[in-house]
């Protein structure tokens, strides 16, 4: 039984959404391979050769996969996969993409965002914004599998010694075009890799008001966060947001200021170590989920607080 | 160019799901059902494409048992032109769904096929990446823009981890949509009389030559382990003296 994970990489390095992927495959166990597709991508392979647990990696290098268009990669996966009895991928916005695509070309029912390996065909998935939690049985021949990050341990990043294998890819599809990119720059940690994250919603009641946030987080070491109401009322842009449509996160500590704490968002976030809700209505459903609350309005709180990290 | 919107009738999203004592699954009796969000922006795009001029009719699909034809009434308030509904009483999983909406597809032909991005129900987001491939079609997943060029492409702006990433597809193709696409409209009481007489057209997968049989066996459905009840603290100086002391995370 062999394992195939789906490299989640920027060309020059691994992300750690793969370690955690990779960590999903030991669980299941058998022997590991990182498929790095990519263009000018010997870096990522490098470093997905060094993750430990990991057997072999196979980097597809080819312009056609540059942008990770959907259409290119999960035909190469497929061309892959009679190898495999497992393919996995971290739910990322590209595992998300590219998966699906190939699970059905293989004939096979994805199993999504799985949180726990009860069993090499039997995995544990959130469903209904993670109120319910189900346990499925795969009949398929090849299971294709997207793995929740939050839920597993990064795999580490050293200690392995695989070879790199180069393995010829299909070519472009020619069905799409990558045009261009808007990347938000942040000098702060990856949202669904922070320690700490510090989230504002509606409650915040401007993009302006964040920067007493940034100014927390930043103390902090903490990325910035927010509510599906923050980002549709133009706060913050939306890949800030926490929730069933946004990130999921589980960091060590979530500060939640002005933010009411709906299904949706609680979640993205409801698995993080320890909640800190600030909010100055005390019956906001937040308060249910929080460790820590502190009933007051976040324009005195926020500032105190900020105040207080400092001394 | 004909529009094929897939609409799915899902918990309403503002309802708390409870779990079955049983654990066969959530309580579905007696709870409010409404269309999923994701497809009402799909949904909502699709008529103002036809609003704009580029679309010429929208067909709403639904997939389910008989109560699914609402969910189609609901598009056709909205303005869909017609509806399809596929009947089936089997719990239908992604790949099913993506094999009964490509041989929907195969008959109707349409230039476009949008989808939601994830069901709010089973959360799989899987169902238009599965039918673009089914159908060898091109795939725009998360968008948050569309823009239909007269040279038979189309420019869509995808929300993706870290920002905005656009790409530019052949029709025909398949689009997911992402929340920030549009505000979907609410339906007049006058257009859901109206909707009220455009035709709904019923198919079974049979005839669709479709096996819908799910791949996956729910073993169980247990609720989410519940958190311990926190504190409330009285102020900020006593916040961070537990955060540090007591919780040990700053």
């Amino acid at each position: 039984m062999s394992i195939l994970v789906l490299a989640e990489h920027d060309n020059a390095s691994l992300k750690a959404a793969t370690l955690h992927a990779v960590t999903a495959a030991q669980k299941i166990g058998g022997e590991i391979h990182i498929l790095v597709a990519g263009s000018g991508a010997q870096g990522a392979a490098d470093a997905a050769a060094k993750v430990a647990g990991v057997a072999k990696v196979l980097l597809a290098d080819d312009a056609a996969y540059a942008h990770a268009l959907a259409e290119n990669v999960a035909k190469l996966i497929v061309g892959l996969a009679g190898s495999y009895s497992h393919i996995l991928s971290a739910a990322t916005v590209n595992g998300k993409n590219i998966l699906p695509r190939a699970a059905a070309l293989l004939d096979v029912q994805q199993i999504s965002e799985i949180s726990a390996v009860d069993s090499p065909d039997t995995f544990t998935r959130p469903t209904y914004a993670g109120n319910a939690l189900t346990t499925v049985q795969s009949s398929d021949k090849i299971k294709v599998i997207t793995v929740r990050a939050t839920a597993f341990d990064a795999a580490a990043a050293e200690g392995g010694s695989a070879a790199v294998d180069k393995v010829a890819g299909a070519g472009d599809a020619g069905l799409s075009k990558f045009l261009g990119q808007e990347v938000q720059k942040t000098e702060r940690p990856e949202l669904t890799s922070a320690r700490i994250v510090v989230s504002g919603g509606r409650g915040m009641q401007s993009g302006e008001n964040f920067k007493m946030l940034e100014e927390v987080a930043d103390k902090l070491g903490a990325a910035v966060g927010a509510s599906r109401a923050a980002v549709d009322a133009g706060f913050v842009p939306n890949d800030y947001q926490v929730g069933q449509t946004g990130k999921i996160v589980a960091p060590e500590l979530y500060v939640a200021v002005g933010i009411s704490g709906a299904i949706q968002h609680l979640a993205g976030m409801k698995d993080s170590k320890v909640i800190v809700a600030i909010n100055k209505d005390e019956d906001a459903p937040i308060f249910q989920v929080a460790d820590y609350g502190l009933v007051a309005d976040l324009f005195q709180a926020v500032p105190e607080l900020n105040k207080e990290l400092g001394k | 160019m004909k529009v094929l919107v897939a609409v799915k009738r899902v918990i309403d999203a503002n309802v708390k799901v409870r779990v079955k004592a049983d654990g066969t699954g959530v309580e579905t009796q007696n709870v409010k059902m409404s269309m999923n969000p994701f497809c009402e922006i799909a949904t909502e795009e699709a008529v103002r494409l036809k609003e704009a001029g580029k679309a010429t009719e929208i067909v709403a699909v639904s997939l389910g048992n008989a109560q699914c034809a609402e969910t189609i009434r609901t598009a056709l308030a909205m303005g869909a032109d017609r509806g399809i509904h596929v009947q089936t009483d089997v719990e239908l999983q992604p790949l099913a769904v993506a094999k009964l909406l490509k041989a929907v597809v195969d008959k109707e032909q349409p230039g476009l096929v949008i989808l939601g991005k994830q069901a709010i129900d089973d959360d799989a987001n899987q169902t238009g990446q599965m039918l673009s491939a089914l159908l060898g079609w091109p795939q725009a997943t998360y968008a948050s823009k569309l823009v239909i060029n007269d040279n038979g492409t189309a420019n869509v702006t995808r929300e993706v981890d870290g920002g905005l990433e656009t790409v530019e597809v052949k029709t025909p193709f398949v689009m997911t949509t992402d929340l920030r696409l549009n505000e979907p409209r609410y339906a007049s009481l006058p257009n859901i009389m109206k909707a009220k007489k455009k035709p709904i057209d019923a198919l079974t997968p049979e005839q669709l030559g479709v096996d819908p049989a799910p791949r996956l066996k729910t073993l169980k459905v247990t609720e989410p382990p519940k958190r311990q009840a926190g504190i409330k603290v009285g102020s900020v100086a006593e916040l961070v003296d537990k955060l540090k002391n007591e919780a040990k995370v700053i």
